[in-house]
Formats: C-alpha cells, sequence, structure tokens
C-alpha cells in the first residue's frame, strides 16, 4: 500500500508547491474583483439590461466566473468538503478523538477493533484511531506549508526572471536545471539524515528548497507569455511603470497556472513527507504522523493489516483530495473550456 | 503644409541576431525599419501600406515609444524625443497614443472597462482630478458609442468592434494629438470596420486629432487617410496624397500591389491588368544592394543594384505639376495607365 504513494511524487509533479487548497478559490476571486464592481454598481446593473447583446445580470470577472464554475463541479464540491474536515480536524483533533495519541498500553498491542477504540490498537498498543486523527496535523501542515514556501520562492525567482530576462534568467534557468538532476528521495535521505529533531520543519524546509524550481518554471514562462500580450504594450505605451506592470497586468494573469500545479502538487508533498518518514528520514517518533505509523505497521502487514490500512487509508483519501481539488482548479481557471 | 507635428528622419531599428547563451554575440541584424522620414501635419490621416514584415508595425512601436530606435529623429513640435527617458519622455507620452490591431488581447481581461479607460488617468494624475475620473470614463465611453454604464463590465462580455472602441477610448482618454494606429480594423468584421473607421474620422473631427494609420487593407487606408506611404523591406517607397498614390503611382511596386486589388464589377475582373510578381520577399537580414525591390522588379537594370534610389520626386516628373510628381524612390518611375481605380471611394 505504501508504495504507489511512494512512487507519486517522482512520477508526478513532485516538486510543487502550493497554496493552500481551500484558499485558493477565496483569495482568487477577490483579487479579480479588485474594488471596481462596488462603488456606484446597483444602478448600473439595472439599466444594462437594455442593451441586446451583452449579457444582462450582475457582471463578472474571471476569477468569480471561476469560482461559480467550481461550485458547480461535484468533484471540487467533495474534495473541498473532505479538505475542509482535514483542516478541521487538524486544528483541533480533540473534536472527534479525545485520547492521548502518545499514550499506549503495551497489553493491547496489535489487538483488533473494539468498543471505543473503532481502528484497534498498533504495535506498541496505541489507539489507531487516535493516531489517525492526530496524524492529519501533520500532513495538512507539511503540505499547506511546503506548497506556500514553495509557491512564493518559485514564483517571485521566477517572475523576476521572466519579466527582465536576460543574464538574471539565464543563471536562473541553469540553477533550475542543477535542481532537477536531483533525485528527490536520495536528496532526502543524504539531507535530511545530517539534520536531528522531531519538528516538521526540516522536512518543509527539504521541500521547498527542491520544490521551488518546478514552480519557477511555470512562473517564468507564464510571466513571458503575458508580457507579450497587447495591454502590455499598451501599458507601457501609456508610460506605466515597471511595477504597475508587474502587478496590475502581468500578475493577475499569470498566477493561474501556478495556482494550479501548486494545488496539485500540495498532495504530493503530503505523499512526501510519508514517503521521508517512511523512510526514517522524514518525522522521527515521538511526533505522530501517517508516514511513521505506516512503516512501523508494515513489519505486521499479514497479522494485522488494520494497523497499516488506517492511517495508509487516510493518506490516500487526502492526497487524491488535493489532486482532484487542483483539476477542479485548473479546469475552471482554463479558458478553453469556457 | 503647417507645421508639423510629428516628422521623423532617417528612422532606422535593426534587430540583433544573437548567438551563445552567456556570453553574446551579434551574428546580424534584422533591418526591420532602415531609413524611413516623413512629416505628420495637425489633423492630418498618413496611412502606411505595405505587405507583412514590411516594418510598419516596428514604425508604430517607435513612434509611441514602445522601442528606440537604432538611429534617426522623431520629434514632436520640433522637440527630438528619441532619446528623451524618464518624465519627459512620459510627459510626451501623453500626447502621442496608440491603438492596437487585436482588440482581443489589448484589452486585460481581469480589469474591468472602467479601469482600463481609466489607467491613463491613474498613471498621468496631473491629466484628472481624483473625483473628476469616473466621470470622465463614461463620458470617453460615450464618445466612441458604447453605453457609459458598461464601466463595471469586462472586455470578455464585449463584441471585438465594441472591445476595439474600448481601446480607442483607452487611447483617447489623455487629449492626445497623435494617435498610431497599428491595423485597427484588420482583426475586425467587414461590418464592423466599417463603424470603426467612421467612428475614427468623426473623433479626428471632433479632436482635431493626426492619424498614422497603418494597415494592409488598401481601400481602407484610401477611405481614411489624406497622404499615403507604400513600404517596402523596411523602407518607404512611395509618398503622396491619396489620389496620387492610388490613381497615378509610379513605383512599380506600388503598381503591383494596386493591381492585386479585385475591382468591385465583375465584368471589368475579366480583363484587369495584373502584375504578378515573381520570387519572395527578401530576408531583412540581408537586402538586395541597391534597390531593394529589384529582385523582384520587371524594370531592374544594373543601376537598381549599384545605386540606391531616393525618395524624390522622379527625374522624369521634376518641374510638373501633375498628380503624378511626388517622392517615388525608382529609378525609373513611370506611370502605368491600366492601373485600375482600386477600391474607390467607400
Amino acid at each position: 500500500m505504501p508504495e504507489p504513494q511512494c512512487a507519486r511524487p517522482r512520477s508526478v509533479a513532485v516538486e510543487a508547491v502550493a497554496v493552500a487548497a481551500a484558499a485558493t478559490p477565496d483569495g482568487g476571486a477577490a483579487p479579480g474583483h479588485g474594488a471596481a464592481p462596488e462603488p456606484g454598481a446597483a444602478p448600473q446593473r439595472r439599466s444594462a439590461g437594455s442593451d441586446g447583446g451583452a449579457p444582462t445580470g450582475k457582471p463578472r470577472g474571471l476569477w468569480s466566473d471561476a469560482w461559480h464554475d467550481l461550485l458547480r463541479n461535484p468533484v471540487f464540491v467533495v474534495s473541498a468538503l473532505v479538505i475542509v474536515f482535514l483542516v478541521v480536524i487538524s486544528v483541533w483533533p480533540s473534536l472527534i478523538a479525545s485520547r492521548n495519541p502518545l499514550s499506549c498500553d503495551l497489553a493491547l498491542a496489535q489487538e483488533g477493533s473494539r468498543p471505543g477504540h473503532p481502528f484497534g490498537f498498533n504495535g506498541q498498543g496505541c489507539d489507531v484511531y487516535t493516531r489517525t486523527v492526530h496524524g492529519a496535523r501533520t500532513s495538512v501542515v507539511v503540505g499547506v506549508l511546503a506548497s506556500l514556501g514553495v509557491a512564493l520562492t518559485g514564483s517571485v525567482l521566477g517572475a523576476l526572471a521572466g519579466f527582465h530576462g536576460g543574464a538574471w534568467d539565464a543563471v536562473l534557468s541553469r540553477i533550475t536545471d542543477v535542481f532537477f538532476a536531483i533525485p528527490v528521495v536520495l536528496g532526502g535521505l543524504v539531507l535530511l539524515s545530517l539534520v536531528a529533531g522531531t519538528t516538521v520543519w526540516p522536512v518543509i524546509g527539504f521541500m521547498v528548497l527542491l520544490g521551488w524550481p518546478q514552480i519557477s518554471r511555470i512562473a517564468r514562462g507564464s510571466v513571458i507569455t503575458v508580457k507579450q500580450n497587447d495591454y502590455v504594450q499598451a501599458a507601457r505605451a501609456l508610460g506605466a511603470s515597471p511595477a504597475r506592470i508587474m502587478l496590475r497586468h502581468i500578475l493577475p494573469n499569470a498566477v493561474a497556472p501556478v495556482i494550479v500545479v501548486a494545488t496539485i502538487a500540495l498532495g504530493t508533498f503530503i505523499a512526501l513527507e510519508a514517503t521521508l518518514s517512511y523512510l526514517g528520514v522524514g518525522l522521527r517518533p515521538p511526533a505522530v504522523s501517517w508516514g511513521i505509523d505506516i512503516s512501523d505497521a508494515s513489519p505486521y502487514i499479514r497479522n494485522s493489516p488494520h494497523m497499516l490500512l488506517w492511517p495508509a487509508g487516510a493518506l490516500a483519501v487526502t492526497v487524491l483530495a488535493f489532486i482532484m481539488l487542483g483539476d477542479a482548479v485548473r479546469d475552471a481557471l482554463d479558458p478553453k473550456l469556457r | 503644409m503647417a507645421e508639423a507635428v510629428l516628422e521623423v528622419t532617417d528612422l532606422v531599428k535593426h534587430y540583433p541576431l544573437t548567438r551563445g547563451v552567456l556570453i553574446r554575440k551579434q551574428i546580424g541584424a534584422v533591418r526591420a525599419v532602415d531609413g524611413v522620414s516623413f512629416a505628420l501635419a495637425p489633423g492630418e490621416t498618413l496611412g502606411i501600406v505595405g505587405e507583412s514584415g514590411c516594418g510598419k508595425s516596428t514604425v508604430a512601436r517607435t513612434l509611441v515609444g514602445l522601442e528606440r530606435p537604432t538611429s534617426g529623429r522623431i520629434r514632436y513640435k520640433g522637440e527630438d524625443i528619441t532619446r528623451l527617458s524618464g518624465r519627459a519622455l512620459k510627459a510626451v507620452r501623453r500626447n502621442i497614443q496608440m491603438v492596437f490591431q487585436d482588440p482581443y488581447t489589448s484589452l486585460n481581461p481581469r480589469m474591468t472597462v472602467g479601469d482600463i479607460v481609466g489607467e491613463p488617468f491613474e498613471i498621468h494624475p496631473e491629466a484628472a482630478p481624483k473625483g473628476d475620473r469616473r466621470r470622465k470614463v463614461q463620458e470617453l465611453l460615450d464618445v466612441v458609442g458604447l453605453d457609459p454604464e458598461y464601466v463595471n463590465r469586462y472586455p470578455h462580455q464585449f463584441s471585438g468592434g465594441q472591445r476595439q472602441r474600448i481601446g480607442i477610448a483607452r487611447g483617447l482618454a489623455l487629449r492626445p494629438e497623435v494617435i498610431v494606429a497599428d491595423e485597427p480594423v484588420s482583426a475586425l468584421d467587414v461590418s464592423v470596420q466599417a463603424q470603426v473607421i467612421n467612428l475614427m474620422e468623426r473623433l479626428q473631427n471632433e479632436f482635431g486629432l493626426a492619424y498614422v494609420f497603418i494597415a494592409h487593407d488598401l481601400s481602407v487606408v484610401r477611405h481614411i487617410s489624406d497622404r499615403v506611404g507604400v513600404m517596402y523591406l523596411g523602407r518607404l517607397v512611395e509618398l503622396g496624397s491619396d489620389s496620387e498614390i492610388y490613381d497615378r503611382p509610379t513605383h512599380p511596386y506600388t503598381q503591383a500591389l494596386l493591381s492585386a486589388v479585385p475591382p468591385p464589377d465583375p465584368a471589368a475582373r475579366a480583363h484587369r491588368d495584373r502584375i504578378i510578381l515573381a520570387g519572395e520577399v527578401p530576408s531583412p537580414a540581408r537586402p538586395p544592394s541597391g534597390c531593394r525591390f529589384r529582385t523582384r522588379c520587371w524594370k531592374a537594370q544594373e543601376r537598381c543594384a549599384v545605386e540606391e534610389p531616393e525618395l524624390t520626386v522622379p527625374v522624369a516628373f521634376r518641374g510638373q505639376k501633375g498628380p503624378a510628381a511626388h517622392p517615388s524612390a525608382c529609378h525609373f518611375a513611370a506611370e502605368r495607365r491600366s492601373v485600375p481605380a482600386a477600391g474607390g471611394e467607400t
């Protein structure tokens, strides 16, 4: 069961980034609107219907169009609900699991489920249900923070390279090539084994370090594409400053691919954290993580499969939810599908 | 002619061809524009025609300061604006604005129409006081024939013609004296083209605008222009009033170009006299010596390969008063009687 999860980071977009999934549509919708529609909007809307060709009703920006598309997409709704649930239990795990995940009773080791302990006990006699619920926090924190870090670093560097071009671009492109050549799991085994500690920070730092080049490439390409549009030329011809061109004209139009890749990559970061923890270089006990639990349980899969199936299932559902969400966001933001 | 509002002298724009990633070596240059001169009087329309890749758009982009010319001078009311930068350049830009070819890419899809048309005021805050801007934007929309209530709409909610009107409103916002229109109707349906052209003519009368109107559609150019310049491979080959160019062309390239326009009368179509040019346009990276058109010209002789013809009134017509006596860059400039009336007045 853990194997396909381990393989995923390599085959899909491993080192990518993500913006917090739930934040994506909200955050996205807001800048599209700007402050513009509100002042004086109400009286205008009423008379807009008189025009034959133009659509009637409330005017919408592209971001809010995308948001309305998303709300009608069942894939998005289901994955968003799963993600909201995950976020809630990682902030307040005691809502549904009041026990301490670290209090274990060896006498109960590998026992099956029983009233009050629906998922049974693991090899140390800890409650699998409590540990699975508490493990969500690690996954969500690692996924969200690594994605944010990668998205910010990658898009700032990539956008600057795409905007300015020249030597800065050439140097940055070679550096990303170097990072692309590092195998993620091997890099993790080497780098993380040098760091001792049970916090999530070294793991997140490692993911940002190896993950930013992917986003940086996407941001660079996207900025270069947008930069050639006539509306950027028009702003230049008006005498707009580079900062204005970048912030008002290029970024809002270039950010969509970055958001999509980052959302999809969020799932792969969660899987990568589990992979590294499984290999013993990610988080280490007493930290609670699905990867650690999967690793601990794997020798006993034939005698007591429940120890492995619950955390592995939670991991699979989480990764799937983020990837489906990314897919839905991509479809909504792709103007060709309109 | 009254004092020129815009005067271009020997404008040259070369794009370097480079090789190498980190250490760039120049191995040549694309001579997009190679010595173009003309003057634009206030309130006048200068049409520039020519086939794709002849440098029309590069001329437009250098005029509005999107590209820096390699050499040559652009003077706005006598002031050399070619080397300006910073604040001085920004001030001049207020007076020379551009309308773009493709209304589908020239408007930012994430901005409302109000923001797009109002952006010039944000960049040049001295042009309109803050509280006044919204009203000014609505006025502009009204001027170009759009409902002023559309300020909160987004560009994708409009048709091509409406979008081009928005682009024109943006160009008008700062009350410029010169508008450079780079194929403003090429991307539009024919019926909409007429509307936009008529709008541009109306605005010209209303605001006293001078247009540099770039197009490859000869009839559109004839309709709107006072004077017409014909470009070939980075150079102006013929320049004159619209009737001079369309009725009495003396340059072989202009004659060939005009002969390609189908006459509106189907009966005349059978025995019209088309000039079919041989070969391709040479690469602007390696233009032919002497006259650039000689490789495709049926009149070419040895002299054409050696001596580059100047854009002046040809010797044969000097001293004459007729419409054939206008600048034409050809050693063997001559009238060609059978050129069918191209386009005609629409």
